[in-house]
């Protein structure tokens, strides 16, 4: 079942210094791009983990849904925001950076103390390995059903929410000229309440119109 | 190759993960600190997993779980992101200050 103690030892070295390296460019990098690429890098180093934990169904789901998935997300919402502006430098950026690594720094020493200093009951119980997709799917459907089940429901509520978010309503350029005076509180990429505001037909035949048109 | 390793491993994910989500100025490079921090969380719950409890591997569960999670919420995510580039037309973080006073 398990590979070979030096391989496994190799193997996470490797993996780690690509998962650490991969994380910082993410973190550091100027250009989103590369940040948005090595966080694929990171997402497979992180299944090469999982596969030497002896878990290969997680593996190819982190692959299939993070690499696949989100990072394909990632990287098109990157494109549909794709504004080539600098950030207007703060004053004292620095201080807040210095901060921020000396906390991260003292959370990982924390951290790493806590993980050394704890007695862990190391289990010496037969390791699932290949039949690991049968005991997840038997967990599912029976003692982590309900879980399961409102899983799915917040997928569906993802779904439409990002939807309903992301949706664009266009402003039609005959509206926007004509409308001279605007009321002050409302948006400007509104078009439904400038309608109703002035109930005149034309103008929503218009706005239908050349909705569709960029459509 | 022992439990200790992949717990240092996590907890040094997560503190990349915190520096970022705190000092990136980019909306999207925060979405992207957000999934470092949950894949650090997932290397935590997979070592308990393989360690402590090797036969019944309840914490596979819960990494499926953490993925969906982790998947609405980068969609719902960008789709805010979205929404704001295009009522704010920028996608620094200094600047979404609606909620500030």
């Amino acid at each position: 079942m398990n590979l070979a103690d030096g391989v496994q030892i190799v193997s996470f070295g490797v993996l780690a210094l690509m998962m650490l390296g991969a994380a910082l460019g993410v973190v550091l990098l100027e250009n989103i791009v590369y940040s948005a690429f090595l966080l694929g890098g990171v997402f497979i180093s992180i299944a090469g983990l999982y596969i030497l934990l002896n878990a290969g169904f997680v593996a190819a789901a982190q692959v299939l849904i993070y690499v696949g998935a989100v990072n394909v997300l990632i990287l098109f919402g990157i494109m549909l925001v794709n504004k080539r502006q600098n950030f207007v430098p703060l004053r004292n950026a620095w201080v807040g950076k210095t901060t921020t690594a000396l906390v991260c720094l003292g959370l990982f020493a924390l951290l790493g103390a806590m993980v050394l200093s704890t007695p862990w009951a190391i289990s010496t119980a037969p390791v699932a390995g290949d039949t690991s997709t049968v005991v997840i799917g038997l967990h599912f459907f029976s003692d982590f059903l309900l879980p399961f089940e409102l899983a799915s429901v917040l997928l569906l509520m993802a779904l439409i929410g990002a939807i309903v978010l992301a949706r664009r309503e266009f402003l039609p350029d005959a509206l926007e000229r004509e409308q001279t005076q605007q009321p002050v509180l409302t948006l400007p990429e509104r078009p439904r309440e400038l309608a109703s505001a002035t109930p005149s037909s034309p103008d929503r035949t218009l706005g239908t119109s050349s909705t569709k048109r960029n459509v | 190759m022992t439990l200790q390793y992949f717990l240092i491993l996590a907890a040094a994910l997560f503190c990349i993960g915190i520096y970022g989500l705190v000092t990136s100025r980019n909306a999207i490079r925060v979405l992207m600190s957000i999934e470092l921090l949950l894949n650090a969380v997932n290397i935590n719950l997979m070592a308990f997993s393989n360690y402590l409890d090797p036969s019944g591997i309840k914490g596979q569960v819960f990494t499926v779980f953490v993925i969906t999670i982790a998947a609405a919420e980068a969609a719902v995510g960008l789709a805010i992101v979205l929404s704001i580039y295009r009522n704010r037309d920028t996608v620094d973080m200094e600047q979404f200050n609606l909620l500030k006073w």
